[in-house]
């Protein structure tokens, strides 16, 4: 991981001690033993009890309840075994078949941003002054809250009286795309947000690996004179490749996430152009109130996001570089 | 290339142009501002009067500090979940961190995957039976059951795993042969020599809680418990007529963000490099 080779460049201040080298240890460290193991079991113990309790646990429960045909408010009376009942429902749905879809086309927008990503990390990191400053504004819209943002846009987005419309109409267009409340256009807007919100995040780190790439390697091209397009696409690109591996599986999975944008923005709609699998979880499970078939779902979503985590890690081994 | 007295016009065209971008990517942000600031009538005027030609600032602010959605009571509860979120997420995050990089125990690596391996997990598929658990433990509706949802991470403990890790052994072992217990070492050896990293990880910690919005979506019942987010959706609902109050509404969620990082930046910046991953 890319982190990992970041971790030699923190600084830990020398303390000023008195350490005095102590007899030769060898394979065995004289703090072993019992011990050491209930010190260490203490220590990672409150993040294991919590992680145990709102992650495996909840994980291994969905199993169970979507199983089941029930609703939470029935209580557990209600519930009754079903079998696979929720998952036959769930894969002959039309709605989860556009969800899934959608999210696919969702996905697009992760090779965008790591490409819009890649230029300005490149530019920002040799070619311009203020370096520091077109980091903090780039990054801006990653930290900023997703409900104020999609507020934001959806005013922006108005498709007669918005900011952008209107410019788009004042440029010559007689028929601006209806934006979010245009059934073709409401997810290539959703993509929009992501791409902008996204670009910091990939910027910032791709600024990271463009770091340890030795200069000695485009001073060399440089003496051969190799062109500018030519040091990026063979040393920058396939030197940063690790980094966009990471940021490819970590783009993939957010994309899997999106749930804040959607909901105040579009809320699935209009005519679920807008639906993904979590929308339609959140929907089932705490609208509907269909505790069972909503677990179907997620079980359904966190097996998709193992095997295409799985699948990313497989092909790496033909593009990415170590 | 052209140099002249040092600076290189090269790299100064490609700053302005560089430059005409950002404010570009910043348009939202500044039409936000500029929107917050004027009369109603005027929010959607063309050509954009980027400097409001009426002032109604003090007038839309009011309206959303005192009005039925009373952002001072928002900003309360978001201020509240979010700091007892942020102390209790360093401090299991650093304990879980130093265990792991420190100490050598039976299981460490295997527990230390189970527990890398949870990122990987959309939060979304827990929702329901957190949604449950929470009803049963009586913390459904409650500040409290928000504040444990987002202290236990991942992300924290790994950065801060990469921080300790640099930590010399030797000091650690040296201070094993003078007696001292590894909580001993912890509180006044190792925790004052990553206190950078802690900063880094509570700023995001910080930010991130303070933008959730699923969570209080779900585990929220009580309008008096609402944090910001929460209370920019509802008022949107409520509002969404007058875009003058929203984007007042907006640009007061996203201030104290703004504060916070602005003061931090360097320290979000790496942080972000360091951890890799956001969770």
């Amino acid at each position: 991981m890319q982190s990992v080779s970041n971790a030699q460049s923190v600084e830990v201040k020398k303390q000023p001690t008195k350490v005095r080298k102590k007899s030769k240890r060898r394979n065995k460290t004289p703090f072993g033993g019992w011990k050491e193991n209930v010190a260490g079991y203490l220590f990672i113990a409150p993040m294991f009890i919590g992680t145990s309790v709102l992650v495996l646990f909840p994980i291994i429960s969905s199993l169970v309840l979507s199983f089941t045909n029930w609703n939470f408010v029935s209580g557990f009376e209600g519930a009754s075994f079903v079998g696979i009942e929720n998952f036959k429902k769930l894969f002959t749905t039309n709605l989860f078949h556009k969800a899934l879809i959608n999210n696919f086309i969702l996905l697009l927008a992760v090779p965008v941003t790591l490409i819009i990503s890649l230029a300005l990390a490149v530019i920002i990191n040799k070619h311009v002054y203020l370096k520091d400053l077109f980091k903090v504004i780039y990054f801006m819209p990653f930290i900023s809250s997703v409900v104020a943002v999609a507020v934001v846009f959806q005013v922006l987005f108005h498709p007669s009286k918005g900011p952008i419309n209107q410019l788009l109409m004042s440029l010559g267009v007689e028929n601006p795309p209806g934006w979010i409340a245009d059934i073709s256009f409401s997810l290539p807007s959703v993509m929009l947000i992501m791409i902008w919100t996204g670009i910091g995040f990939n910027l910032i780190i791709y600024l990271a690996g463009l770091q340890n790439i030795p200069k000695e390697l485009y001073e060399a091209a440089q003496m051969d004179g190799a062109s500018s397009w030519y040091q990026f696409t063979k040393i920058t690109v396939p030197l940063v490749s690790p980094t966009t591996f990471l940021l490819l599986i970590t783009g993939v999975i957010s994309s899997f996430k999106v749930f804040d944008l959607i909901i105040v923005l579009t809320n699935g709609g209009p005519a679920n152009s807008t639906l993904t699998p979590v929308v339609y979880l959140y929907q089932q499970a705490f609208l509907e109130l269909k505790t069972g078939y909503a677990s179907a779902i997620s079980l359904v979503l966190f097996i998709l996001i193992l095997i295409i985590t799985y699948i990313q890690f497989i092909v790496q081994k033909k593009w990415v570089n170590y | 290339m052209t140099t002249t007295k040092g600076i290189d016009i090269k790299k100064l065209v490609v700053t302005i142009i560089m430059a005409i971008i950002g404010v570009i990517f910043l348009m939202p942000f500044i039409w936000m501002i500029s929107a917050s600031f004027k009369v109603e009538t005027d929010v959607l005027t063309y050509p954009i009067q980027w400097i409001p030609e009426t002032w109604n600032a003090v007038e839309n602010y009011k309206g959303v500090w005192t009005g039925t959605m009373p952002f001072l009571l928002l900003y309360w509860n978001s201020i509240k979940v979010t700091v007892l979120t942020t102390i209790t997420s360093v401090t299991v995050s650093s304990l879980a961190a130093y265990g792991f990089a420190k100490i050598n125990f039976r299981g460490s690596n295997f527990l230390f995957l189970i527990i890398l391996a949870t990122f990987m997990i959309p939060p979304q598929t827990l929702l329901v039976t957190q949604f449950l658990l929470f009803r049963w433990l009586g913390l459904y509706d409650t500040h409290m059951g928000l504040i444990l949802l987002n202290s236990f991470s991942v992300f924290g403990t790994f950065m801060l795993r990469q921080f300790y890790l640099g930590i010399s052994n030797e000091l650690i072992e040296s201070a094993r042969m003078d007696g001292a217990g590894h909580f001993r070492i912890f509180a006044s050896i190792a925790l004052p020599l990553v206190r950078p990293a802690i900063a880094t990880y509570a700023i995001l910690r910080f930010i991130w809680t303070w933008n959730d919005f699923q969570n209080p979506l779900i585990f929220l019942r009580s309008k008096e418990l609402y944090t910001i987010q929460l209370g920019v959706q509802s008022f949107a609902d409520q509002h969404g007529s007058i875009y003058s109050l929203m984007m007042a509404a907006s640009v007061s969620a996203i201030i104290p963000l703004l504060i916070i990082f602005i003061i931090g930046q360097k320290h979000v910046i790496e942080g972000i490099q360091l951890g890799g991953v956001k969770g």
